[in-house]
C-alpha cells in the first residue's frame, strides 16, 4: 500500500546541507500498525510529514496505493491528504474556539457531504473515541485524555486510509497516554493503517512492527509483540 | 461546519482587536463620507440658493443712448425703438452646445407706454417663465393665466390706485390686474407687467424682445463657455454674465471638493495599511491553525477565503457604520462649520460608495497576507512536526 523508494530529504541549513532522510526503503502494508523510533533529530517527524505529503523528499518517489503523491499538482496534494490522510499531532492542535464536535466537522468542512451526514459523521466518530456526551465541550473543559481523542476522533472522521500519528503520547501522562494509545490499537485492530511516530518505549509496544531511524536512515525493523 | 463557520467563528474571538480594527476602518469611512455629505449639502444649497438669485446670463441688444432701465438694460424715454432682439433668437440660444444646462429662457419687451394718463414702464413677459425664475416674487391676488391679465409693482399699483380684480387701459388696450407684486425693493415694484405677446401689440412691435434673462447657473455649468456660445449665436447681441457672491461659493465647494479627494486618498492608504498590518499579524498569529488547515487538505483556496472572508465581513461592518457615523456628523457639523441651511442629503449612492469603499480597502489589504498565508508551508506552519 505505501512504499518509499530511495526517499531523501535535505533541508538548507545555515552553514551546511541537514540530511533529514537518507536513501529511505520503506514498505507499509494495509492495516499495518508501525512505530517508528529514533532519537531527536533522526528524521522521524520528516518522514511523517513525507508521508503524509506534506513535505517533497529531495529524491525518491512515496506511492501510495499506486499514486506517486509528489507527481501530482500541489492542490491535489491537498485533496489526496484530506482524502487518504489522518493525522494526529503532539500539540493536538484543536483549535481553542471550536467546541469537540465543530473540531472534528472541521475535517469535514471542505467536504462536499451533507450538513447531516456532516453531523452523523462527527457523531459517529465521537462515538468511536468514548467522548458521546461531550461534543459541546470546549477543548478547555475537556481532559488531556479526551483532546487527545478529539484529536484521534478528527483524524478518522473522513475514513483515511493512512492515520499518521506524531508522538501522541508526547504531551500526556501516563494514564492518558495509554487512553490514546489504546484508541489507536483499536482502530488498527478495525483494519486502520496506523504509522505513528514515538520515542515513548511503551508506546512501541503498541504496534506490530518498530522502524528504528538513526541520521536518517533505516537502521532496523522488527516485528513486535503486541502488549495486551 | 463549512468555510463560513470557521470565518465566523474566528471573528468571534479576540473581539477588541476586531472592534479596532473596524474603528479604525469606521473612521476612516465616516470622514469620507462627512466630507462628501457636507460638500454635496452645501452644493444644493447653492443650488437652492441659485434658483432664488434667478437669472445669471443678461441677453441684450447691442444699444446705447437710453434712459428707462430695467436690469442692466436702458430703454430711452424719448427714443424707444433702439435694436432689439427677436423671438427667433430664443431658438438660436437653445441651439448652443450647452443648451442641456439652460434651465430657464425668459425674454422680455420693455416700452414707455401711456396707461391713466401717465407713462408707466411696462414689461412683456412669459408669466411662466418669468415666476420661475423669480422665485422670491409674492403676488397679492393671483397669478395671471390668461394674456389680457397684469400684474402690477406694488409703488405702481399704489400711484395708479389700482387693486386685484380691477380694469386698467394700456395704450388703449383692455387688462385686468390679476395680481399686485408684493414690495420687494426693486425696480419690478415700478413695472407693470403683461403677457409678452400682449405687449408686442400694446406697443406694436411684433416678434420683438428687448432682453432676455436666461438662469443657466447651476454646480456644473461652465458658464463663461455658455456666454461665449450665446455671443457667437447673437452677434447682434451683447451677452453678459451676472456675477454673484454665489459664484464665489461655487468656488470654495470646488475647493471643499479637491479637499475631500486629498482626504479620501490619504484616508484610504491609511486604512489600507491598518488593515494590512492587522491582517499580517493576524495572519502570523493564526500560522499553526494555518497549517492545520492544510494538514487537513484545506487547498490554498481555501486558506485565502478564510482570510478574506474575514476580511469582507469587518469591511463590510466598518463600511456600514462609517456611513452611519460620517452622515450623523454631517448632519451635526453641517451647519455649524459651513453655515448651511439646506438639510444633508441621504445620499443611497453615498452608503454603496462607502461600503463598497471599505469593502475594497479591506480586500486589496488582505490580499497580501491572505496570499502569504495559503502559501505558508504546513510543517513550518505546524511547529510541533
Amino acid at each position: 500500500m505505501i512504499e518509499l523508494e530511495n526517499v531523501t530529504k535535505t533541508y538548507n541549513g545555515r552553514s551546511v546541507p541537514v540530511h533529514a532522510l537518507r536513501d529511505v526503503e520503506l514498505h507499509i502494508a494495509e492495516g499495518e500498525f508501525v512505530a517508528v523510533t529514533g532519537p531527536s533529530g533522526s528524521g522521524k517527524s520528516t518522514l511523517l510529514t513525507v508521508l503524509g505529503a506534506m513535505n517533497p523528499p529531495t529524491r525518491g518517489q512515496v506511492i501510495i496505493d499506486g499514486i506517486d503523491i509528489y507527481k501530482l499538482p500541489t492542490e491535489r496534494q491537498a485533496d489526496f491528504r484530506h482524502e487518504y490522510v489522518g493525522f494526529v499531532f503532539q500539540q493536538l492542535q484543536l483549535l481553542p474556539y471550536l467546541t469537540a464536535q465543530e473540531n472534528i466537522l472541521l475535517a469535514l468542512a471542505i467536504s462536499r457531504l451533507s450538513k447531516a451526514e456532516k453531523r452523523a459523521r462527527a457523531r459517529g466518530a465521537l462515538e468511536q473515541v468514548g467522548l458521546g456526551g461531550k461534543q459541546d465541550r470546549l477543548p478547555y473543559q475537556l481532559s488531556g485524555g479526551e483532546q487527545g481523542r478529539v484529536a484521534v476522533a478528527r483524524a478518522i472522521v473522513n475514513q483515511p486510509p493512512l492515520l499518521l500519528a506524531d508522538e501522541p503520547t508526547g504531551n500526556l501522562d501516563q494514564a492518558t497516554g495509554t487512553q490514546v494509545l489504546d484508541l489507536l490499537r483499536e482502530l488498527n485492530d478495525a483494519g486502520q493503517t496506523v504509522l505513528m511516530v514515538t520515542h515513548d518505549v511503551r508506546a512501541v509496544r503498541y504496534a506490530r512492527r518498530t522502524v528504528n531511524i538513526q541520521d536518517g536512515q533505516i537502521v532496523d525493523q522488527s516485528a513486535n509483540v503486541r502488549e495486551s | 461546519m463549512r468555510l463560513i463557520d470557521v470565518i465566523l467563528r474566528n471573528l468571534r474571538r479576540r473581539v477588541g482587536r476586531k472592534l479596532l480594527l473596524v474603528a479604525g476602518l469606521s473612521i476612516g469611512v465616516a470622514t469620507v463620507v462627512a466630507l462628501v455629505a457636507i460638500t454635496a449639502t452645501m452644493q444644493a444649497d447653492i443650488s437652492t440658493k441659485l434658483d432664488e438669485y434667478g437669472a445669471n446670463i443678461l441677453i441684450v441688444p447691442k444699444a446705447n443712448d437710453l434712459s428707462l432701465s430695467y436690469g442692466g438694460v436702458t430703454v430711452a424715454s424719448a427714443a424707444y425703438d433702439v435694436g432689439e432682439l427677436t423671438l427667433g433668437d430664443l431658438e438660436q440660444i437653445l441651439t448652443i452646445k450647452n443648451a442641456r444646462n439652460i434651465r430657464v429662457v425668459a425674454p422680455k419687451l420693455l416700452g414707455a407706454v401711456p396707461v391713466a394718463e401717465r407713462t408707466v414702464l411696462v414689461a412683456g413677459v412669459r408669466f411662466e417663465d418669468e415666476l420661475w425664475l423669480k422665485q422670491w416674487w409674492n403676488v397679492d391676488g393671483e397669478e395671471p393665466d390668461a394674456p389680457n391679465e397684469a400684474l402690477v409693482g406694488l409703488r405702481l399699483a399704489q400711484v395708479l390706485e389700482l387693486h386685484p380684480g380691477d380694469d386698467v387701459r394700456i395704450n388703449g388696450h383692455a387688462f385686468r390686474v390679476a395680481g399686485i407684486l408684493a414690495e420687494n425693493g426693486s425696480q419690478d415694484d415700478d413695472i407693470l407687467f403683461i403677457d409678452l405677446a400682449a405687449a408686442q401689440q400694446v406697443m406694436n412691435k411684433p416678434d420683438s424682445v428687448s432682453l432676455v434673462e436666461v438662469a443657466a447657473l447651476c454646480t456644473e455649468c461652465p458658464i463663461e463657455d455658455m456666454v461665449a456660445q450665446i455671443s457667437g449665436a447673437l452677434p447682434q447681441a451683447r451677452v453678459t454674465a451676472l456675477r454673484q457672491a454665489v459664484t464665489l461659493r461655487m468656488e470654495t465647494v470646488g475647493q471643499l471638493s479637491r479637499f475631500a479627494l486629498v482626504v479620501s486618498l490619504v484616508v484610504a492608504v491609511i486604512g489600507t495599511l491598518v488593515v494590512l498590518t492587522t491582517m499580517l499579524g493576524a495572519v502570523t498569529e493564526r500560522r499553526q491553525e494555518i497549517g492545520l488547515f492544510r494538514a487537513l487538505g484545506f487547498r490554498q483556496r481555501h486558506v485565502m477565503r478564510i482570510i478574506l472572508g474575514e476580511a469582507i465581513l469587518v469591511s463590510l461592518g466598518s463600511g456600514l457604520l462609517g456611513w452611519l457615523l460620517g452622515m450623523a456628523s454631517a448632519v451635526v457639523l453641517a451647519p455649524r462649520l459651513v453655515n448651511v441651511t439646506a438639510p444633508v442629503i441621504w445620499d443611497p449612492r453615498l452608503a454603496l460608495g462607502a461600503i463598497g469603499g471599505a469593502l475594497l480597502v479591506g480586500l486589496l489589504a488582505s490580499l497580501y497576507p491572505a496570499a502569504n498565508a495559503a502559501r505558508l508551508d504546513p510543517t513550518t506552519a505546524l511547529r510541533s512536526l
